[in-house]
């Protein structure tokens, strides 16, 4: 494998500038630091001294924890911050806010925001690695590389698997790093929701689209189950989150008919009983919680090659033992 | 086009099965028999000559010590200055753990000492070993540490320029050591 061509550069934005190369990297650096979570002393010194910010504009448990738990196994110093009881309620602005923390000399900033675009924004602006934790509709990296890492693990290679991802692709960050990752690494991707919580133009980004999720899961061999955004449900995309439930929910009936065994995967939090039913949830074919163990492994990877900065250097130096 | 690489063959297979053998043989001397012994290959070719190793241990003892491999890149402290390995090796401490064992590492080529001081420093994360010995295939000199080896399979003195390369079967097609890009001196 040549270290230059997998190197990430200073930031991870989006899966949408990364080439398969740089994204089979992650994955394959991943791997190994999934044992480090299994060892009795849960830690490595590989960051030691590094200080990381982990600025959260938008709610988040299992992202800030996994990152959190990410940076702390590989021996950083960590420190969080929430929009609330922040300056930032006193009206300070994202570029204040990151140089004042740069004024007090960190080394990355995870960054998790309302606004598409406000990780490129800061990523520019700051000369710390910025790593994207999600950004408005824009997208979340780390969510699709755990999602990729899951898949590869139980079903052994990404190309030409067929994915489908189910449910608000509308408003959905997961949605969007899933199609560019995987597509990237020649997967077969199709969405399946109601017309309404789909782009318009949805297509153009090279996806089959079933209207009926009977379909979907004949075709998949795996379901991606987005949670239905309730927050953002005002609007009238859907009659009622019952009847969401009976035409788009993904239930163990529907899956029993299916041709082949098909993996479940959901980013979290979920709605049970709304896009998916708890006997799905818990059953045999899911890997929902496989995915969030992969998380930890998939953030410290990224961590690790964002931190270090120049692994054209590491082959060489490797062979001086 | 650039010129093919100074390449010249230190051991060819023959030679390094003999001193496998042998080093097998001190191992067992030291140890005063195979009782609570195990070895722990690092990662890369460390892991496939601590293979080797043990099953010479087992052709003179009739009883195979347990193996592990040992990755040391997160233990190293060079990060910032040569970057991130893109793919670590697997960690997998050999069968009954290393707590109370008597731990032989297992390296191809000692040089400055900073990676078997980044394995060290590993160990102490996993248990308390009651004995390390160190064990390499070639010494080349040029320490940086204050670590010395229990158990070698050749001493060379190579400029800080040359390369000693281990080949192993798995990895690289054959068994042999070369050195790369300089004389060696001694």
């Amino acid at each position: 494998m040549n270290p230059a061509a997998t190197s990430l550069g200073k930031d991870l934005i989006g899966l949408e500038r990364l080439t398969a190369e740089q994204i089979r990297g992650i994955l394959d650096t991943a791997d190994p630091f999934k044992e480090i979570s299994e060892r009795a002393i849960k830690k490595v010194p590989v960051l030691r001294g590094k200080t990381i910010v982990n600025l959260f504009f938008e709610a988040s448990t299992r992202t800030r924890i996994s990152f959190e738990f990410a940076e702390k196994r590989l021996s950083a110093d960590t420190v969080n911050i929430a929009s609330t009881g922040s300056s930032v309620q006193k009206g300070e602005t994202l570029v204040d806010t990151a140089r004042n923390l740069e004024a007090m000399r960190i080394d990355m900033v995870v960054i998790r925001h309302g606004s598409s675009g406000a990780a490129q924004f800061l990523a520019e602006r700051i000369p710390s690695n910025v790593i994207n934790a999600g950004d408005g509709r824009h997208e979340h990296p780390t969510q699709a590389l755990l999602d990729l890492l899951t898949l590869r693990d139980h079903l052994g290679r990404i190309e030409g698997l067929r994915v489908c991802i189910v449910g608000d692709v509308l408003h959905s960050r997961v949605a969007r790093s899933n199609i560019w990752g995987l597509t990237k690494l020649g997967a077969e991707v199709a969405v399946c929701a109601p017309r309404t919580l789909l782009p318009i133009g949805v297509e153009d980004l090279g996806v089959h689209v079933f209207n009926r999720i009977e379909e979907a899961i004949e075709w998949a061999d795996a379901l991606n189950v987005l949670r239905l955004q309730l927050e953002r449900m005002h609007a009238g995309f859907i009659p009622s989150l019952r009847e969401y439930n009976r035409v788009f929910g993904v239930t163990r009936e529907r899956l029993e008919r299916a041709p082949r065994d098909v993996l479940i995967l959901h980013p979290g939090p979920m709605n049970r009983g709304v896009e998916i039913d708890s006997d799905v949830a818990d059953g045999p074919h899911s890997v929902i919680l496989n995915q969030v163990t992969n998380g930890v492994a998939v953030r410290m990877a990224v961590l690790y090659l964002l931190a270090g900065g120049a692994p054209d250097r590491a082959e060489a130096a490797k062979a001086e033992g | 086009m650039s010129a093919e690489p100074q390449r010249q063959l230190l051991m060819d297979e023959r030679a390094v099965t003999r001193t496998l053998a042998r080093m097998a043989r001190e191992i067992v001397e030291l140890n005063a028999g195979v009782e609570a012994l195990s070895l722990l290959g690092i990662q890369r070719r460390g892991v496939q000559l601590a293979e080797r190793v043990a099953d010479e241990i087992e052709r003179a003892e009739g009883k195979r010590p347990p193996v592990g491999t040992l990755d040391i890149t997160l233990y190293r402290d060079d990060l910032t200055a040569i970057g991130p390995r893109p793919i670590l090796g697997e960690t997998r401490l050999p069968e009954g753990g290393i707590d109370g064992r008597r731990l032989v590492i297992v390296d191809d080529v000692l040089y400055t000492g900073r990676t078997v001081r980044a394995a060290l420093d590993e160990l102490a994360d996993f248990g308390r070993p009651d004995r390390i010995f160190l064990c390499v295939l070639v010494d080349r000199g040029g320490r940086e540490l204050p670590i010395q080896p229990d158990v070698v399979g050749r001493v060379v003195q190579v400029r800080p320029g040359g390369r000693v390369e281990v080949l192993v079967p798995e990895l690289d097609g054959r068994l042999a050591v070369e050195l790369r890009g300089t004389e060696v001196t001694s």
